[in-house]
């Protein structure tokens, strides 16, 4: 007798699933997301918009030249993103390299702001798995409380699934505590039906939020593959009964950007997905861009950069 | 819960004077008799325009024919280079128009901003590209226009199926004589105005405003050579009967009772857009609207849950509110029919299913609808309601499908949702419609021919196939 | 290239006018020749392009030419449409230099004649083809890539070659025969919207750059019209053989005010037949 219920158990198994999920078609969902984009978000609605994107920023610094001080600075930032004005909400987290996790801890120590850090030798994966699992044992160890992974796209494009599920379920366990994000690198993916596959894959194997990109390759996030995004995450909830987060990372600079995923959001999964829970922007410019519209609807002139901190 | 805000459109850009009258050998003229013209989403009167009686026509077609000559005796070039004007014109004064069809009609302004108004420009820029190279066409080394062309237009789409009608008219040497619908006169007498801001010559083109006589005097006038007619099947039978025996050419644009089909193997996500775009698209006020769902019966359940999640975020109210996805009905008669037949969906044992919807006190409105357990032997199934209500059917094979689709007196226009590309050309080869939407819904363009098979009419309208009505 | 009225005019006032530099034409910017060569024209000195100018020609053409080929119907037919637009707003330039008012609005009446080539094309030439099988099956037209353009001397000679080619996405390196009524058409381009790369003006001998063109294994399509010498068309559509370029080459002496036909478009474009099964 088979379960209809349980998890594809083969590899083939496992293919055959995700190649006979439905297809997503290109010039559809991207006109959806481009119509989405002409909503138009007004006064209260816009302030209200800024303060909860503010809220879901993932404040990122993932730079080969990252020292304790920048760590520190951004840290800083992250608690207080406008000193000016003490009604500003603090961003959801941090995200760093394991190596500056403990730095980012020590100053978010018992503020709420979470403190997240990529691992599994991010951003290309290409390394042995026991790596990847030192690499994020090492990060938690270091104080973080969300892991940051990458899937191996090698062996995703090569249809090894069963490969990369495996390693998404032995990063999950090396967490512990940790919430895990699964980054697709959806711009190496190629098509949408692959941005679907992988989003399912990941979810089956225990993905607390599903993540677009590392922000190191050329394509990051865009708003037809995080409606596709959206999409698998509904459909898994209401099929399999567990709510997973999704965020979209790299690229997104402007308020305007942000506001249109938060449209996507409201019109695609509604209210249960609206909160720094279920839903992150990974981002570092972002932040300001938010600070300065947010500022012109109290004060009613534009803003400048001079009137916000760097860092 | 994410609250949007109000975000009217600016109704200051366009200027609407108190009364219009008609526009006849390049000026103004008032007509005997006028009649209102309301806005449908608040009933407000936005103007008095003027009532075309026999006269009124026959001055007009002869205005026509006197600037027939020196029209379709100037070069190609030069018609071209009046039509490049026009577009360009309506490009610089696309948000006017917009919004003034926006309130005449009621259709929401991001459908008249992004959909309208872009078409109606392009409309007259791919055929004022005809009018120097008609002999590429394919009707011959030097094709001749036929003379005077009485168009007759509906109230769904005004500007737009003016351009349809005047843009192949002109570039191909005609001069006109144009009805706009009762309902929506307006923004043909703003089109009136781009000609004289063009310097079109006068005559070349008329408009005169009026209720259905007006449009008989015109269809039946003896100088008239070409009749044009977008609109109800029933109307467009009377036409073709008293057009009959008397040589004029005619084409003719009617209604439709789409079949858009959905089969198993369909990309869900977007399958639930086209469907909501095919039928909640302009309230449904569309010819070609995909308002027969055919959902393969093992896919309907889940696909029907995604459709009414969808529907439930659709947005009804004022059609300047740029947020607006579903406008006012047009009129308190079109309120009446869709109502009435919807009356008729529940008492022949359809079920009935609406979304919660907040609709204004005053103005026409309709929430969008489907009915579920429908088969061809329903009213709702055979009859257009021409408004925002979905009738959906099931199938179980492609030949069914197919069988279903065609089971209609009606021939515009259909959908197929399937990711198999050998499956949709097949069930597009045996469709008995004149436009194939595959994968998508609702797409126009002036390269692209548009016209129905059996009774949704004959002739093309766009494309190359599109000038064949108005050459000799 | 009768002599402008510039200097006549400049005599007559007080002020000092600014003079022109007539600068080459690549990838939307006026360089100068890498050369740094310049000849006289009427007094002007124009810049003299060399071979290596001719090779950053094409690579800015190359890499224009995804994009444009990319854009829809409609976009390029509006460019085209600017572009006469532009060309009437500086018909007096144009006529100052000598080119006569009637040939001016010919040019103009052609950018608007190919404007509305752009989205009609592709429905003369191209179609579906009923083959004797359960098979969809549809030709269409696509652009042949980077055009290497012999112009000939005059502005309405100019523009025939230079629309017919870009109207369809190919981009173009011309090699131009009157040098300023080019350089002045280049200024036109470059405010018209037409994007970087698409057109590409070299002012000098084309005779001695055409060899470059015509040999280069990046450049797909040649137009020979402006060539008046027998003996160097022939050599460069030996060249050209190299790699196969389709060479177009005018037998007679060409009248620009004539309907020029589907020809000078479709010399530089390909078919491509799609087949796709029909059945369920």
């Amino acid at each position: 007798m088979s379960s209809l219920s349980g998890l594809p158990d083969s590899a083939a198994d496992l293919r055959t699933f995700l190649h006979g999920l439905p297809g997503v078609d290109k010039v559809g969902v991207e006109a959806r997301a481009a119509a989405l984009g002409t909503r138009s978000i007004k006064t209260t609605a816009k302030a209200q918009a800024i303060d909860l994107a503010i809220r879901m920023v993932d404040l990122t610094t993932l730079e080969g030249a990252d020292t304790p001080g920048k760590v520190r600075a951004l840290s800083a930032k992250a608690l207080r993103p406008d000193p000016a004005d003490p009604s500003c909400p603090a961003v959801a987290a941090v995200c760093v390299y394991p190596a500056m996790a403990p730095v980012a801890a020590s100053v978010l120590a018992g503020s709420g702001v979470r403190l997240a850090s990529v691992a599994t030798a991010f951003p290309s994966g290409q390394a042995p798995l026991d790596v990847k699992l030192a690499d994020t044992r090492d990060a938690v160890a270091g104080g973080a409380d969300e892991i940051d992974m990458v899937i191996s796209r090698g062996a995703f494009l090569a249809g090894d699934y069963a490969r990369v599920f495996d390693e998404i379920v032995a990063v999950k366990q090396a967490c512990g505590p940790a919430h895990l994000k699964v980054i697709l690198e959806t711009g190496e993916l190629g098509t949408y039906d692959n941005v679907r596959r992988a989003s399912w894959l990941a979810m089956l194997a225990g993905a607390d939020f599903i993540k677009t990109s590392t922000g190191k390759v050329p394509v990051a996030a865009t708003l037809p593959v995080t409606l596709v995004m959206l999409e698998a995450v509904r459909d898994f909830r209401a099929t399999r009964g567990r709510q997973i987060g999704v965020k979209p990372a790299g690229g997104i600079r402007t308020t305007k950007e942000a506001i249109k995923y938060l449209v996507l959001i409201n019109e695609t999964v509604g209210d249960d997905w609206l909160s720094p829970d279920w839903f992150r922007f990974g981002a570092s410019s972002l932040l300001n861009d938010l600070l300065m519209q947010r500022t012109k609807l109290t004060t009613g002139h534009y803003a400048g950069p001079d009137y916000f901190t760097l860092d | 819960m994410f609250e949007y805000a109000p975000a009217p459109e600016s109704r200051s850009i366009v200027d609407i004077a108190s009364s219009y009258g008609l526009f006849i050998d390049g000026s103004f003229d008032e007509g005997k008799s006028s009649f209102k013209t309301v806005n449908p989403a608040s009933e407000e009167v936005l103007a008095e325009v003027a009532l075309a009686g026999p006269e009124d026509v026959d001055r007009a077609v002869a205005a026509a024919r006197r600037a027939f000559r020196a029209w379709s005796a100037l070069p190609g070039a030069e018609r071209a280079k009046y039509l490049f004007r026009i577009a360009r014109i309506i490009q610089e004064r696309s948000r006017e128009l917009a919004v003034l069809e926006s309130l005449d009609n009621g259709k929401p302004i991001k459908e008249s901003r992004d959909v309208d108004l872009p078409l109606v420009a392009a409309h007259f820029f791919y055929y004022a590209g005809w009018a120097d190279k008609l002999g590429y066409a394919g009707f011959g080394a030097d094709p001749r226009p036929l003379g005077v062309a009485g168009q007759v237009i509906p109230w769904n789409f005004p500007l737009l199926m003016l351009a349809w009608k005047i843009a192949p008219a002109l570039a191909t040497g005609n001069t006109v004589v144009l009805k706009p619908a009762e309902t929506t006169p307006l923004s043909a007498l703003f089109f009136a105005d781009v000609c004289r801001q063009a310097d079109l010559p006068p005559g070349v083109v008329n408009i005169l405003t009026g209720a259905g006589d007006t449009g008989r005097y015109l269809v039946e006038h003896p100088d008239v050579n070409k009749v044009a007619f977008t609109g109800s099947t029933e109307v467009g039978r009377q036409i073709a009967r008293s057009v009959a025996g008397t040589g004029k050419r005619l084409t003719l644009e009617l209604g439709g009772k789409a079949a858009n089909i959905v089969f198993d193997d369909a990309p869900i996500d977007q399958a639930v857009e086209g469907i909501v775009n095919g039928i909640f698209f302009n309230q449904g006020h569309v010819c070609c609207a995909g308002s027969r769902l055919l959902v393969q019966e093992s896919i309907a359940e889940p696909l029907l849950a995604s459709l009414k999640r969808r529907m439930a975020t659709l947005r009804v109210g004022d059609p300047l509110d740029k947020n607006t996805d579903i406008g006012a009905i047009n009129s308190a008669a079109q309120l009446a029919r869709i109502t009435e037949l919807s009356e008729i969906g529940t008492a022949e044992g359809a079920e009935r299913w609406s979304p919660p919807c907040e609709l204004p006190d005053r103005g026409f409105w309709f929430a969008p609808t489907i009915f579920t357990g429908v088969t061809q032997a329903h009213r709702i199934a055979r009859e257009e309601i021409f408004g925002p209500v979905l009738s959906v059917l099931t199938f179980r094979t492609p030949d069914e499908a197919i069988e279903k689709a065609n089971n209609t007196p009606y021939g515009l226009s259909a959908g197929i949702w399937s990711e198999k590309g050998s499956l949709i050309l097949a069930v597009a080869d045996r469709l008995r419609a004149g436009v194939v939407w595959a994968n998508t819904f609702n797409k126009f363009d002036p390269t692209s021919p548009f016209g129905g098979y059996k009774e949704s009419g004959y002739g093309r309208e766009g494309g190359r196939h599109g000038l064949e009505a108005y050459v000799a | 290239m009768p002599k402008s009225s510039k200097a006549a005019a400049v005599a007559e006032r007080s002020r000092l006018a600014v003079r022109k530099t007539y600068k080459l034409y690549i990838g939307g910017a006026f360089p100068r020749s890498e050369s740094g060569r310049t000849f006289l024209v009427d007094g002007d000195n124009v810049a003299l392009a060399s071979r290596k100018d001719a090779r950053d020609a094409v690579v800015a053409a190359r890499k224009a030419q995804g994009r444009w080929a990319g854009a829809t119907a409609y976009n390029r037919g509006q460019i085209l449409y600017r572009i006469a637009e532009m060309t009437e707003a500086r018909r007096a330039e144009f006529e100052s230099l000598g080119v006569p008012a009637a040939e001016v609005d010919a040019a103009i009446d052609r950018w608007v004649w190919y404007a509305g080539w752009s989205d009609k094309i592709a429905q003369v030439v191209g179609g579906a083809n009923p083959v004797a099988g359960p098979f969809f099956n549809l030709s269409m037209p696509e652009p042949t890539g980077v055009v290497g353009v012999v112009a000939p001397a005059s502005f309405l000679g100019l523009v025939s070659v230079v629309a017919p080619a870009i109207v369809t996405g190919n981009t173009v390196v011309v090699l131009a025969g009157g040098p300023q009524a080019a350089v002045t058409l280049a200024e036109v381009l470059a405010t018209s919207d037409v994007p970087g790369g698409v057109v590409n003006i070299l002012t000098g001998r084309p005779a001695e750059v055409a060899p470059w063109l015509a040999s280069h294994d990046d450049v797909n399509g040649l137009d020979l019209t402006g060539v008046g010498d027998v003996e160097l068309a022939t050599e460069l559509e030996r060249a050209a053989a190299g790699t196969l370029k389709r060479v177009l080459r005018p037998s007679a002496v060409t009248d620009f005010t004539a309907d020029p036909g589907l020809g000078p478009m479709t010399a530089f474009l390909e078919t491509k037949t799609v087949w796709h099964p029909k059945g369920f």
